[in-house]
């Protein structure tokens, strides 16, 4: 390659123990996999099943009527044993484990300080090794570390530390510990060289390996069917997205001859601007990407995937695995800028999701589920940015939702956790510990947990100066400027102008945006507020949790708070002095400015005053949906869980999610299951393939074997006779050619 | 001489592969395979005139193989003659299926 | 390398004497119907064959003959044969029926033909040997044994410790295979 010929200014940084970045966790994952082996084979019992309830600590989305069944068992298994002995090696684990990430993100922070005190056009490439020279084309294994792998390397495993920390206190009582921890270092470990990947292939390997990694955690209690059913509808319909993935890549190659992102931008330019190979080539990554980070229609995995431990909720389906595809998008920044049309359809179906998911979030009851539907909708929010061109935005909301969403599960963790030891400890085990109707005024026994996420909640809502207001303004100002001129709204899709497509993408933002104010403060006043709804016996119990859950709380509590400072717009700096300006913009300019400028059409911004009407707008909006939902909800007036009546008409379609699982079931699920069950297998599979394969051919076997086997008479003397023969034969052929 | 101890060696080799195939006492068919070696060895020995002491090197080799050869035989053949009461080798017939 | 030069006669001679003791020993053999009497005739024709081999040149291979062949082999086997009480002429056919002589026997015309035939191109080392190899000299002056040592314990030394494996192997493997079975 061209550039690296000239020595790279980071070459000589910390930057060149890049590989260390991912190989750390990978070195955690072995010997946490291999504790967790140790355990299996001489610790007590291996079913996990038996170990089920025990592991009372952090039961994530268990079906809990499945408990009851369990019940009397339990009862007699605590009368003699109330606190289940830990894993045998959960020291050295609880050491490793995090110690891994700790490590990780130290050498991130030296190599993130190196890249500040250098001035770097080209990002800097580590190749390990050849990984496919097939004739002309060359794939190496190498990562590549620039602006955009930065930030995102410091996401991952900053995040990934806090919530590492805090695992070790919310699993602290799980027999399966050790696996925890390593399922957590090896996605850490795939997420790595997702981000790091200096080629498709490489990114590919990271995304199908944290698409692995959350399998294996979603179904992290696999004794339960649900959770394992909840692993599995992960992994395949995350599956269609990588299909989109894959075509994308063949279309790639086919055209560029290449999959190297430096040589990819280089050569982006050969790609006639808005042709079809382009738009296809975004249009089957954006499906991949649909997939990866649940934009519609492919988001039904991740409401399930709360099935998995709450941290892991907070790590994978939160803060990083998911917003892989923005990510990507923005990696592929080069790619989008030259197809509109694909940009409009990223942005629309973004808009799409975001107020698609916010309003499943107004009416569901566990409180996971509120946020992983709230994942839904901001993942939306991120792909609205990216869509329209503000790369930045985009990924800016991609950092500051880690933190606050990181928070918020956390935070929700540590409720679950509060509950759980409540219900443990008085052997209640028929409450369900994650449904918002059975808790109600925590906010007396969980203080800390209760200030910190209502910073999360008014982060998420938008009100200044918390993070997600600035990211998410910025997000909304941009649609509206690009709307208003920009090379997307000169395009068309589905038959309108990319104007008015953009100012509708603006509106639905604008609407998710006041429907989350409100399903969030919902979820607050229902948790922390009114009366507490616990029953009587457990609520004695209820209590903050430990230090080492609580510690990383605080600290994304203070990254939620001043995450926005990453990059202030200049509007308000000019009108507030809170320090430097659009900071992420500069320092992202070399991975995405030229996209930008592409899609801008050279029309940064629009008019100040504009501007400043926007963000107020946005300031109104946030305040609205709080004022909405303090007004119109009561929680003294909540019933429990057991005690509520069903839902009826809105609210009903709303709480079932607007039976989109129930349409998949029935227009896709059913009918490939119909296809199979009576065209594949009775048809092909029984007609076809075993007549005439399997059975047809073992027919033919057994024919030829059985003219064999008159040959094998046992008898010495007839081998011998037919050896000497064929030794005749053969010297026979032998001699003949003399 | 060289001729002769080929067409030799020819003729001893057959007439070890016919006992093989004529006789049935499992002993004299081990001494026929024997022969058959024998008559290698000649060859060898004939052609080492020709090509070199290697050939020679190799009977020592042939020796050693058949006299390894005929420990572990003879052992299988009194095993089976425990067994059977026999060495005829219609007899051993337990490969037959 | 004695006398070969000087004697050729004799050399000749013998060589076609024992040549011939050699090939109607073989028959002799083959048709013999007690083990006892093919063993000793085997014995025979392994002495004869020892003799041949001084006759050509080989002495050293001519003693390992009578060491080996006659001396240990076939007394192993004729031990094996009276272990066995196996001295008088078989129960059973031996011999196999006269179809299966006459079948026999054009099986090895067959064979004993192919064999000539590739013995023609044996004598002529242009198509063995790779084009441009010399002949090495087997006829020095020391005698037989260091041409024959040489390559034994040069090229062949991992082969020759190799057999020293194998007949150790041979030896536990014959022991456990013929001792009787306490249990």
């Amino acid at each position: 390659m061209l550039l690296q010929e000239t020595v790279h200014p980071l070459a000589e940084t910390a930057a060149r123990f890049v590989w260390w970045l991912p190989t750390l966790p990978l070195i955690g994952f072995v010997i946490n996999g291999l504790l967790s082996l140790q355990a299996a084979t001489k610790l007590g019992p291996a079913d996990p099943s038996a170990d089920a309830d025990h592991a009372h600590a952090g039961h994530g989305a268990h079906a809990h009527d499945a408990h009851d069944a369990h019940a009397h068992d339990a009862h007699a298994h605590d009368a003699h044993d109330a606190h289940p002995p830990r894993h045998r090696y959960a020291a050295i684990t609880s050491i490793i484990g995090p110690g891994v990430l700790i490590a990780s993100f130290v050498l991130a922070l030296a190599m993130f300080f190196a890249m500040r005190g250098v001035e770097a056009d080209a990002p800097f490439v580590s190749r390990l090794f050849s990984w496919m020279p097939v004739g002309d084309f060359k794939l190496d294994a190498a990562l590549q570390l620039d602006a955009l792998s930065m930030v995102m390397v410091l996401v991952i495993t900053g995040i990934g530390s806090l919530i590492h920390v805090f695992s070790v206190g919310y699993m602290q009582d799980d027999p399966g510990y050790p696996r925890y921890f390593a399922y957590l270092n090896l996605f850490v470990f795939f997420m790595l060289l997702l981000v790091l990947g200096a080629n498709y292939v490489v990114t590919f390997v990271g995304w199908e390996g944290v698409g692995l990694c959350s399998y294996l955690l979603i179904g992290f209690w696999f004794s339960e069917q649900a959770n394992a059913d909840a692993g599995k509808k992960a992994f395949v319909v995350n599956r269609i997205g990588d299909f989109g993935f894959m075509v994308a890549m063949f279309l790639l190659f086919a055209h560029l001859g290449t999959l190297d992102y430096t040589a990819i931008a280089a050569n982006a330019g050969t790609l006639e601007p808005g042709g079809a190979v382009v738009t296809a080539i975004c249009l089957f990554l954006f499906i991949g990407c649909t997939g990866k980070s649940a934009q519609i229609p492919l988001f039904t995995w991740l409401p399930d995937a709360m099935a998995g431990p709450t941290p892991v909720s907070a790590l994978i389906h939160a803060a990083t695995m998911v917003t892989a595809g923005v990510f990507l998008i923005a990696r592929s920044s080069v790619l989008f800028s030259l197809a509109p049309v694909a940009s409009l359809t990223v942005a629309l179906v973004g808009g799409l999701t975001a107020i698609f998911a916010a309003s499943i979030g107004l009416k569901q009851w566990d409180i996971k589920k509120v946020l992983a539907y709230s994942t839904v909708s901001q993942l939306g929010y991120m792909f609205i940015g990216v869509g329209v061109g503000a790369y930045t935005a985009g990924v800016f909301h991609l950092v500051t939702h880690a933190f606050f969403k990181a928070l918020l599960f956390l935070g929700s963790g540590s409720v679950i956790f509060a509950m759980h030891r409540a219900y443990h400890a008085t052997h209640n085990h028929g409450d369900d510990a994650q449904d918002m109707r059975n808790m109600g005024g925590l906010k007396a026994m969980m203080p800390v947990t209760w200030t910190l996420l209502w910073i999360a909640t008014l982060a998420i809502a938008g009100v200044p100066p918390f993070s997600g207001f600035f990211s998410k303004d910025e997000i909304l100002s941009a649609a509206y400027s690009r709307a208003h001129e920009s090379t997307l709204a000169d395009a068309s899709l589905l038959g309108m102008s990319g104007s008015t497509v953009l100012y509708l993408v603006w509106i639905l933002g604008l609407a998710s945006a006041l429907i989350t104010a409100i399903y969030m403060t919902r979820m607050m006043l229902y948790t922390f507020h009114g009366p507490n709804r616990t029953d009587e016996k457990s609520r004695p119990h209820l209590a903050e949790a430990p230090w080492v859950m609580t510690g990383p709380l605080v600290v994304l509590g203070v990254l939620s708070l001043f995450g926005g400072w990453l990059n202030l717009p200049e509007v308000i700096t000019h009108m507030v002095p809170l320090g430097p300006a659009e900071t992420l913009e500069h320092w992202l300019e070399p991975v995405v400015g030229e996209a930008t400028a592409r899609v801008s059409g050279g029309a940064a911004h629009v008019a100040v005053s504009t501007e400043q009407m926007l963000i107020a707008g946005a300031i109104v909006i946030a305040i609205a949906g709080i004022a909405i939902a303090k007004a119109r909800l009561k929680p003294e007036a909540l019933l429990t869980k057991d005690a509520s009546e069903p839902s009826r008409g809105f609210e009903r379609i709303l709480e079932r999610k607007w039976y989109v699982d129930e349409i998949y079931d029935a227009l896709v699920v059913r009918p490939i299951h119909a296809l199979s069950r009576s065209v594949l297998w009775k048809g092909v599979d029984v007609g076809l393939i075993d007549t005439l394969g399997a059975n047809g051919s073992a027919a033919v076997t057994r024919f030829a074997g059985w003219i064999g086997s008159q040959l094998q008479t046992g008898r010495v003397g007839t081998y011998a006779w037919l050896l000497v023969i064929g030794a005749v034969v053969v010297l026979r052929a032998f001699t003949a050619g003399n | 001489m060289l001729v002769e101890s080929l067409t030799l060696s020819a003729a001893l080799f057959t007439i070890g592969v016919i006992g093989v195939l004529t006789r049935r006492n499992a002993i004299i068919v081990f001494m026929c395979v024997e022969l058959m070696l024998n008559a290698v060895n000649l060859s060898f020995v004939a052609l080492s005139k020709l090509y070199g002491a290697t050939g020679q090197v190799f009977v020592i080799f042939v020796m050693t193989v058949a006299a390894a050869e005929a420990a572990v035989g003879l052992a299988i053949i009194i095993a089976i003659f425990r067994h059977k009461k026999s060495v005829n080798l219609q007899d051993i017939n337990l490969l037959r299926g | 390398m004695i006398g070969q030069e000087v004697l050729p006669l004799f050399f000749t001679f013998h060589f076609y004497l024992f040549g011939l003791v050699a090939l109607v020993g073989a028959i002799i053999f083959v048709t013999r119907k007690s083990p006892v009497a093919a063993a000793m005739w085997l014995v025979v024709v392994m002495f004869a064959l020892a003799a041949l081999y001084v006759m050509i040149g080989a002495e050293f291979i001519g003693m390992m003959q009578v060491l080996v062949y006659a001396g240990a082999i076939m007394v192993v086997f004729l031990f094996v044969v009276m272990l066995l009480n196996l001295g008088h002429p078989s129960e059973l056919g031996d011999m196999r029926g006269r179809f299966g002589r006459i079948a026999a026997g054009f099986v090895g015309l067959g064979l004993v033909a192919q064999l000539l035939a590739l013995s023609r191109n044996a004598l002529t080392p242009e198509l063995v040997l790779p084009v441009g190899a010399a002949l090495p000299a087997v006829d020095q002056p020391g005698g037989i044994i260091g041409p024959v040592a040489a390559p034994l314990f040069n090229e062949y030394l991992l082969a020759f410790e190799l057999t020293s494996v194998l007949l150790l192997v041979a030896i536990v493997g014959a022991v456990v295979l013929a001792k009787k079975r306490s249990a």
